[in-house]
């Protein structure tokens, strides 16, 4: 591989990692002091390789330096040396006897410990997920910036913030215990859910970004099944959720980069492998008694993958989504479950039902208003695309509204 | 908005009840479907539960006998929390209950507001 590939690469796997283990090691409040030594470490990759041209095991050279630049930079650092918590000095005799784990054990280890520190945390839900994105998936102020369809100034002074909170609040990074497990999960796996989501349904444009913002979340989930202790059934379902969802990445986007409808997309162009692992993840889920809002979306997600319009298909989607709506109400699973009944209980019914949500202010309500009168009384249809048209906001959204319309006025 | 109970009364007793079991069994999608549609519109209070038939019932001289409530033909066959304006809406509501015709009542109860 080129060294100009190499070393982005090599930052983007590895990067997370050593600052995990360091963090994992010094303690939250020198998250700084851990960042440091791990950028000179790639500084001085950059500058040797180019040189003396790259080792033969880049990681290991990495590693080595990363190792080395720690110790040095403790044996200099005296001030640094006596702050240091105790537990480091009650594990090591000496700074010379420091021993900087980089197995593949203590990485996972470290990570899954920074994952439960990102996610206790009392930073709003944004920051938490610029910081898992920054600390845990090795991204750039920049790639967080284009991410959030903000600037970079915007992001670095929230990573900023977050990180003084952190500090500040001298949150202790460990294994988490088995009720710190079964306290704090929930919210891990709603970060999680949120950077996935990032991803997804993100209005960036760049699909390159938001596939990695996706395949991030979907690492540090198996992260959390690789571990005996968070192998858990809810986890799995988060994960089983998004296998099925990215199995439609690249028939979601046309060649122009527009988004394409569900029920236009080319079916051929779904990733059969991970519709397979999401079927796999899935029966992992299906153990004990607890139906989380995860199981759900991913049981409605799995039929999704099925492109034929069955009885059995939308009365299953309906059903999915009437369980969904009773344990946790949101619009747009109020939104889907009404295009549900219309697939599984017909259009008349939907319609009465669709009248009774009054999402007068969600373009999507209008959208679903739209395709409920379409064949039924097209003029009302027309209308309430125009009323969608009128509050939709994203290009894209607008789009797919105008295409709508164009179809209906064909028709009239 | 104001919370009202949902209290549905079925005949629990009787081998002759109706909703019989079987209509029961062909209940489950229309309630579950009428469940969902409260949801949908953000008026459900809590998930409902399931409740289970055995039951205890409790009287003066701490006297337990079992349950349901057998001196009175209908017994509570299943209640949960709604969100409705006022009676009006609740009864509305109310009258998707798809065991109605089998006989089953619903009992709409409005809940009173804390004295602010």
């Amino acid at each position: 591989m080129e060294q100009q590939e190499l070393i982005p690469n090599l930052f983007r796997t590895e990067y997370r990692k050593i600052v995990s283990v360091l963090c994992y090691l010094f303690g939250m409040d020198h998250i700084e002091t851990a960042e440091d030594i791990v950028s000179d470490t790639f500084l001085a990759a950059t500058e040797s390789w180019s040189v003396n041209g790259n080792p033969e095991n880049p990681t290991a050279w990495l590693y080595t330096v990363a190792k080395n630049k720690t110790k040095n930079y403790l044996k200099r650092n005296t001030l640094f040396e006596q702050k240091l918590s105790k537990e480091i000095q009650l594990n090591t005799s000496s700074t010379e006897e420091i021993e900087i784990d980089l197995s593949v054990k203590n990485i996972n280890d470290s990570q899954l410990a920074m994952i439960f520190a990102v996610c206790e945390s009392s930073i709003s839900t944004e920051s938490q997920i610029a910081l898992a994105l920054n600390l845990l998936c090795g991204f750039g102020i920049q790639e967080i910036a284009d991410a959030f369809l903000t600037n970079k100034e915007v992001i670095y002074k929230r990573l900023n913030r977050a990180k003084e909170k952190l500090r500040k609040e001298k949150l202790k990074i460990q294994q988490p215990t088995l009720s710190q497990i079964e306290d704090r999960l929930p919210t891990v796996l709603t970060t999680l859910y949120l950077l996935f989501s990032e991803g997804y349904y993100s209005v960036s444009h760049d699909t390159v970004l938001r596939k990695n913002l996706c395949f991030e979340a979907m690492r540090l989930t198996i992260l959390l099944i690789d571990n005996e202790k968070t192998n858990l059934p809810d986890v799995n379902a988060l994960h089983a959720l998004m296998c099925f969802h990215s199995s439609r990445f690249e028939a979601r986007v046309n060649e122009n980069g527009e988004s394409v409808l569900y029920h236009q997309q080319n079916e051929m162009l779904w990733d059969q492998k991970l519709i397979d692992d999401g079927i796999h993840y899935l029966n992992q889920a299906s153990t004990g008694n607890n139906v989380t809002k995860y199981h759900l979306e991913a049981g409605i997600a799995f039929w999704h993958t099925k492109k034929e319009d069955t009885v059995e298909k939308w009365e299953s989607i309906l059903q999915l989504y009437n369980q969904l709506l009773q344990l946790e109400y949101s619009p747009i699973a109020a939104l889907n479950r009404t295009f549900a009944l219309s697939k599984a209980n017909g259009k008349k019914e939907a319609i009465e039902e669709a009248e009774k949500l009054q999402l007068v202010d969600n373009h999507f309500y209008y959208s679903l208003l739209g395709n409920l009168y379409t064949d039924i009384d097209n003029h009302k249809a027309l209308s309430q695309f125009e009323l969608a048209l009128e509050l939709a906001t994203t290009a894209a959204d607008k789009k797919t509204i105008s295409n709508a319309i164009q179809k209906l006025q064909d028709l009239l | 908005m104001n919370e009202f109970l949902i209290a549905i009364h079925r005949d629990l007793i009787n081998k002759d009840a109706s909703p019989s079991p079987e209509q029961m069994q062909s209940a489950i999608k229309p309630f579950q479907d009428w469940l969902g549609s409260i949801a949908a519109q953000d008026k459900l209070v809590a998930p409902p539960k399931r409740w289970d038939t055995d039951g205890r019932v409790v009287k003066q001289n701490n006297a337990v006998t079992n349950g349901p409530y057998a001196e009175l033909k209908e017994s509570l066959g299943g209640l949960f929390l709604i969100r409705a304006k006022d009676y009006e809406e609740a009864v509305e509501i109310a009258k998707g209950c798809p065991l109605l015709k089998w006989g089953a009542t619903v009992e709409v109860r409005m809940a009173i507001p804390p004295a602010q």
